[in-house]
């Protein structure tokens, strides 16, 4: 994935023509090699489960899972479920790291606070979020709810954690320079401490992103009966091996999506960062 | 007179609990339309002098004065350049010149009207639309001299603001700064440790003495081209008033 972007960005480089190409052919010669591995795993998980006589329970093999997929697909509300999850993962991730951000911007302009709130933040932080899960199932019962509190919960770290560690290290020239010019505190904050941050502010949600799915999963798991977490569950209670490995795929796919939507944003937001530092 | 600095004091708390006088007893003016020099031992307080001025913060004792006012905080009479260009990186060079005034309520193509003034000023006309990145260092530092210059405030102070650029560039800049603050009859009071570059840029001089700061001397630069160092450079009596000086420094290392 990394590649593809280099390479995308590479033309718009000012190098030299020559290191242009091989800059160029190497980021070619990753994906075909990438490509290549792709298609050897596939065929290897293809061929082996049947060669070594391993039960389709234990490892389905590639074939049986497309299979189960079209009988999910006409059988089990597939889309209905991907999309359940799809939903409360961006759900999720929006709450969860709005919050983030928005507690993570209050407390770095508050010293004080940061200093009263920092030793709970870091309890909760190191606290396993998805061990509240039943909790929340036991509070709220069978709804969406307990999932969706998961997910804001497991999402809403890294972006606090990563706005309050940028905010700690605004350029503290860049603050008197706007004193100097006489902006408000809330000028200052806008013109200065927002966009300063907004490197790391992207990078936890980046971080963010590949978690939320985790935080939506384990509450279908926990309880519920829709999602592909729930279909994991159902899967693994009828030893239907296919339709976990299919789910588990969804749910990557699910994940991916979110996190290249977000690098899009990314290099659309940062665009006046020289290309090597992102 | 434009800037004047009264007896001023200026003492911190150090973190072993004691306090550290950073300036002593400093006093000298600055009159209108000139360019006053500080040199002197690194931590000798010079940044405290422009951060007083500037009124980021107040002196202990004495006070500070600009166009007879007394400076109590923030204000629009001054403006500042340090060795950091401090070019906002997410907007392009002629929203950086608009940054210093937007505070003060004018309309939008007033602001705008006024920095491309200023850019063109420092010929950096047709770099507008580029972002700091794509800059040099010099460019990087004219962009901020026209920041400066936009607010058109009356005394401009500049804190090394050469001393990151390599030696020609210095030289080219130390030239183009001098011709755009005659040409606007800019106040200037410049901050460094380069003898010949106060020497070459200044009407005045003021040296300080190691920490705390105080002016040991008050060195009358003589000579003709202070709107171009570059010719300036060319005279022999450049580096008798560099002996001068450092004569002075000197002297007061020995003291110690």
């Amino acid at each position: 994935m990394t590649d593809t972007t280099q390479g995308a960005a590479a033309p718009q480089l000012p190098l030299k023509s020559k290191k242009k190409v091989s800059a160029m052919s190497t980021s070619r010669t990753h994906l075909y090699v990438s490509a290549g591995i792709l298609l050897v795993v596939l065929v290897l998980w293809e061929v082996l489960p049947t060669a070594l006589d391993i039960p389709r329970y234990i490892i389905p093999t590639l074939s049986d899972c497309l299979a189960e997929l079209g009988r999910m697909y006409t059988f089990d509300r597939l889309v209905s479920h991907t999309a359940s999850t799809a939903l409360y993962t961006v759900i999720g991730f929006a709450v969860g790291s709005a919050l983030g951000a928005a507690i993570g911007y209050l407390l770095g302009m508050s010293p004080f606070w940061e200093k009263v709130v920092s030793p709970y933040i870091l309890a909760l932080q190191i606290a396993p979020k998805v061990a509240f899960a039943p909790l929340f199932i036991m509070w709220f019962g069978y709804n969406a709810m307990p999932k969706l509190l998961v997910t804001v919960l497991i999402v809403f770290f890294p972006v606090l954690v990563n706005v309050l560690q940028a905010m700690r290290t605004v350029d503290r020239d860049l603050v008197n320079l706007a004193r100097a010019y006489s902006l408000s505190r809330w000028q200052i904050f806008v013109k200065i401490e927002m966009p300063s941050t907004l490197p790391n502010l992207m990078a936890g949600l980046r971080i963010a992103s590949t978690l939320a799915v985790i935080g939506v999963t384990v509450g279908e798991l926990v309880g519920g009966n829709v999602g592909l977490g729930y279909l994991i569950s159902y899967g693994g209670g009828q030893a239907n091996a296919a339709m976990v490995f299919n789910a588990i795929g969804l749910l990557t796919l699910i994940g991916t999506a979110l996190y290249m939507v977000l690098e899009r944003v990314e290099t659309r937001v940062l665009h006046y960062l020289p290309k090597a530092q992102h | 007179m434009a800037l004047e600095f009264r007896h001023v004091i200026k003492r911190f708390p150090s973190k072993t609990g004691d306090t550290l006088t950073a300036v002593n007893d400093v006093d000298f003016r600055v009159e209108q339309g000139e360019f006053v020099s500080v040199v002197g031992p690194s931590g000798c307080g010079k940044s405290t002098i422009l951060s007083m001025t500037a009124g980021l913060y107040q002196p202990t004792e004495g006070e500070v004065l600009v166009s007879g006012e007394k400076v109590d905080g923030p204000n629009a009479h001054v403006g500042f350049m340090l060795q950091k260009d401090l070019l906002l990186p997410w907007r392009d060079i002629v929203s950086n010149v608009e940054f210093g005034l937007e505070s003060r309520g004018l309309k939008r193509d007033e602001r705008r009207a006024r920095a491309m003034k200023v850019l063109e000023a420092c010929h950096l006309g047709g770099f507008e639309h580029h972002y700091p990145y794509q800059l040099s260092g010099g460019m990087r530092q004219r962009a901020a001299l026209a920041r400066t210059l936009a607010i058109d405030p009356e005394i401009i102070l500049l804190d090394e603001p050469f001393s990151a650029l390599d030696a020609q560039t210095k030289l080219l800049l130390q030239n183009s700064f001098s011709k755009v603050i005659a040409e606007q009859k800019k106040t200037t009071l410049l901050i460094t440790h380069d003898l010949s570059e106060a020497v070459l840029m200044s009407d005045r001089i003021l040296v300080l003495s190691e920490r705390p700061g105080t002016v040991i001397a008050e060195i009358n630069v003589d000579l003709p081209h202070r709107d171009e160092p570059l010719k300036r450079r060319a005279l022999p009596e450049v580096s008798e008033y560099a002996a001068q000086i450092f004569a002075h420094l000197k002297l007061e290392e020995k003291a110690f």
